[in-house]
């Protein structure tokens, strides 16, 4: 074997035996050195064989638009490398949940999702094997001293929002540590498509973040169309990205109020609200649905976008994107407001490139990450598109990125819909190649969405790894509080505004 | 005759008007916002509905958690029967009685503080630090403020300063009421929880300062802490505007008309306040107050130099 990874391109299925393997310490110091030279960690995960398990590497590097994959096979532990690349911490306490495989020295050993072994049936936490495993029961990380008091927050929360537990380390009025403890909305997603696909598999998809149903679905299609090895059709691939941008729009705006409503200044909050509701109308004038629910097909779109929708669309949009302008317009220009958003929830474009953060969260770092440039898929394939950025790092960047975003993304629904290719907009999907692997990115509004499959001989799933953005960017919301004020949380938290269940899966 | 109608429209002020200064506000709001918003009587609405109800009381309280909002509610309306409203003389008035009235605004303080601190929870904690942290640094700007309005009357009762506050003060000494009547504003923003101090919608409970305090109260008990805001908000108004609205026509009903009017005038105002402008930062909070502290304390420098 010449080359040291397999290399394949988003979405391009591969056979399984082109995987290179190495030995653990030789599979995980490659990590290391092609980490700190520009490649970054997609998706790391195991897949149970026999009486080892075999950790797959799936790393990608932007410039070359490439993915590379490794593999290596394990038994009961291998040393933890998170201390050398943090963006892996996530993916060795999720493999030693899942497999009992224990990552070595892990700096932080603890349950991610707070579920039994799907292996050993056990709990990989030094707990005994009768002991129920309750979410958010575990140590939490303490600050000691006569000044130095804790807050804990959720579950249950006031708001109508997902639950997670959050524990903040205070001195008065300032947070020293936050440890996020999440797991609550775990439906063993992964597990059930195990000899898939079902029929049912893409209903579940639809639902893996709800706020996300066309990223997550797009996602899986494209799984399917690369072990078919059969391409979309490119209408349909044109209506699925216009359908993607019309949820990262209603999400966005629905952020940039949801923000303005956190610092109290109303009127961006509710004419944002209000803003949202056309965005995801005109989704719903699409399919049916507000949320894209039954839009994005292995193949193609299962609607088709006829001339009066499309003038109709054409009209909304602009008509959207004018009220939109003078709603953000409000914000920027709202001292009060801005005093707020500046210099609040800091995170350095180092630390956003040490976890591994993805999407906007990403891009207010000045990181240039984006999936529709890195990686394109589908209609950005031709579209050379550009990511919008903002050096700041604050919740002002993570606010600026959004407006930006959505003016870049109006503009691409207005182009797509005047250019939008002649025939079917469904293609047949054949069936799936054996023994093969596919990798697929989608930028969801929140970041990078990364699924991967692993066929079995019959051509069913023997493995299906999804990445929701979320699993990346928890962490780079409780950095972004150390030495913050407490009550500016809430702020920072709606910045990152994370999916619980897309984390939990 | 007239001290005959006046105490008992005194007293019906205090019991009824207050809800609607929060209705008028949230209206405005919501007009800014471009909502047709709640009825401008739902907070009369949401005090009976929860006078109606039951209460919960977490078995990790005592005693004080339900003593809280009753002792603060009696504190607030000891306080309301000192500050002359309309055009009259308030039902008790004597020499000193500014003092009582500043501290009786302070014990209901102490005891919405007490009552949140009895709960245990670090919420509560948090939002009873907030409030006493930045009770102490508005305390002076209120007290500075009343020593000015002493010195201009040379009284220092309620009464005596502000029923029949003669608006010819505002050609001899403008300069420092203007002073102070910016302090007075910044002080009936913080004393009431509004923007740009606190958010009275808000649902984080990270954020807000009194609110966190009356989490725990349920029913009846958050029916009086309800009021007791609305009274407060009320008092803080009469306060500002017998300075700012020195109008006095010679008939008592149409003083009190007049009175009313610009009551419901300041809440718009305030409403206009919130719907334009963000909280602030909680660290700035103390800056802010400090500054309504500096402006009174300088028309008091001014004044003092002006009559000595």
């Amino acid at each position: 074997m010449n080359s040291s990874m397999k290399f394949s391109r988003n979405g391009d299925a591969f056979l399984l035996s082109e995987i290179p393997e190495y030995g653990s310490n030789d599979f995980l110091q490659k990590i290391i050195t092609e980490t700190s030279s520009g490649w970054r960690v997609l998706n790391f995960f195991g897949v149970p064989e026999q009486e080892s398990l075999t950790l797959y590497a799936v790393l990608g590097a932007r410039r070359e638009q490439q993915i590379g994959v490794m593999k290596c096979r394990v038994t009961e532990s291998f040393p933890s490398i998170s201390g050398y690349v943090p963006q892996l911490h996530l993916f060795e306490r999720e493999i030693a949940e899942t497999f009992g495989v224990i990552p070595e020295d892990h700096p932080w050993f603890k349950p991610v999702r707070f579920i039994t072994s799907r292996t050993t049936g056990q709990n990989s936490f030094a707990k005994s094997v009768d002991e129920p495993i309750i979410p958010g029961v575990t140590d939490y990380f303490r600050v000691n001293g006569e000044e130095v008091h804790e807050v804990a927050v959720g579950p249950v929360h006031a708001g109508i929002i997902e639950p997670g537990h959050f524990r903040f380390q205070c001195h008065g009025e300032k947070v020293f540590h936050l440890e996020i403890s999440l797991g609550y909305q775990h439906r063993g997603i992964e597990g059930q498509l195990t000899g898939g696909p079902y029929p049912s598999t893409i209903h579940r998809m639809e639902t893996v973040a709800g706020d996300t149903t066309i990223g997550h679905t797009q996602a899986y299609c494209m799984i399917l169309e690369g072990l078919g090895g059969s391409a979309p059709s490119q209408r349909g691939d044109s209506i699925r990205a216009i359908a993607l941008e019309l949820e990262r729009l209603a999400n966005h705006c629905g952020d940039l109020g949801a923000l303005a409503g956190d610092v109290g200044y109303l009127p961006t909050m509710s004419y944002c609200g209000r803003i949202r509701g056309d965005f995801l109308n005109m989704t719903a004038l699409i399919c049916g649905s507000r949320f894209g629910r039954g839009l994005v097909r292995p193949g193609g779109a299962a609607f088709d976008i006829d001339t009066r929708q499309m003038v109709e669309l054409q009209r909304r949009l602009a008509a959207a994107k004018s009220d939109l302008q003078n709603a953000v317009e409000l914000l920027w220009h709202s001292s009060s407001a801005m005093a707020r958003f500046d210099q609040t929830g800091k995170i350095s474009a180092e630390a956003a490139l040490e976890l591994g953060l993805v999407g906007p969260a990403a891009r207010a770092c000045g990181v240039q990450r984006d999936v529709r440039s890195g990686f394109p898929f589908g209609a950005y394939k031709n579209h050379g598109w550009q990511p919008v950025t903002d050096p700041h790092g604050d919740v002002y960047a993570r606010a600026m990125v959004r407006w930006l975003e959505c003016q870049q993304s109006i503009d691409f629904i207005a182009h797509e819909l005047d250019h939008l290719p002649q025939g079917g907009c469904r293609a047949k999907v054949a069936m799936p190649l054996p023994e093969s692997m596919v990798i697929s990115l989608t930028e969801g509004w929140r970041g990078e969405i990364c699924h991967t499959a692993i066929t079995g001989i019959n051509g069913t799933f023997t493995s299906y790894k999804i990445v929701d953005p979320s699993f990346h960017n928890w962490t780079g919301l409780a950095m972004a509080l150390r030495g913050e004020q407490i009550s500016d949380f809430p702020l920072c938290n709606k910045s990152f505004n994370l999916s619980y269940c897309g984390f939990d899966l | 005759m007239e001290y005959m109608v006046n105490i008992p429209i005194h007293l019906l002020m205090i019991a009824i008007f207050p809800p609607l200064l929060l209705g008028v506000i949230n209206r405005t709001k919501a007009f800014f916002a471009g909502r047709n918003g709640a009825p401008t009587l739902q907070p009369y609405h949401d005090i009976i509905r929860l006078w109606q109800k039951g209460s919960v009381f977490s078995p990790t309280t005592s005693v004080i958690f339900r003593a809280g909002p009753v002792l603060t509610i009696a504190a607030i309306v000891a306080a309301a029967l000192m500050m002359p409203l309309g055009n009259h003389p308030a039902p008790i008035s004597f020499n000193g009685d500014m003092i009582l009235f500043a501290y009786l605004l302070g014990l209901a303080r102490f005891f919405t503080i007490a009552a949140a601190l009895d709960t245990g929870s670090s919420f509560e904690g948090m939002g009873g630090a907030r409030e006493a942290t930045f009770a102490c640094l508005a305390e002076p700007a209120l007290f500075f403020s009343l020593v000015v309005l002493a010195r201009i009357s040379r009284s220092i009762s309620l009464t005596g300063m502000l029923n029949d506050f003669p608006p010819t003060i505002w050609f001899g000494s403008g300069a420092a009421l203007l002073l102070m009547v910016g302090a007075l504003f910044i002080l009936l923003l913080a004393e009431n929880c509004r923007i740009p101090f606190d958010d009275p919608n808000t649902h984080l409970e990270l954020t807000m300062i009194h609110e966190v305090m009356v989490l725990d109260h349920s029913g009846p008990a958050l029916a009086a802490i309800l009021y007791g805001a609305s009274l407060k908000l009320l008092l803080f108004g009469a306060l500002f505007i017998h300075i700012t609205v020195p109008f006095r026509s010679g008939s008592f009903l149409l003083d009190w008309c007049a009175f009313t009017g610009a009551m419901i005038l300041l809440a718009i105002i305030v409403g206009v306040v919130e719907s334009t402008m963000a909280r602030l930062k909680l660290t700035r909070v103390p800056q802010l107050l400090i500054a309504a502290c500096i402006l009174s304390a300088f028309a008091m420098l001014l004044v003092m130099r002006q009559t000595s």
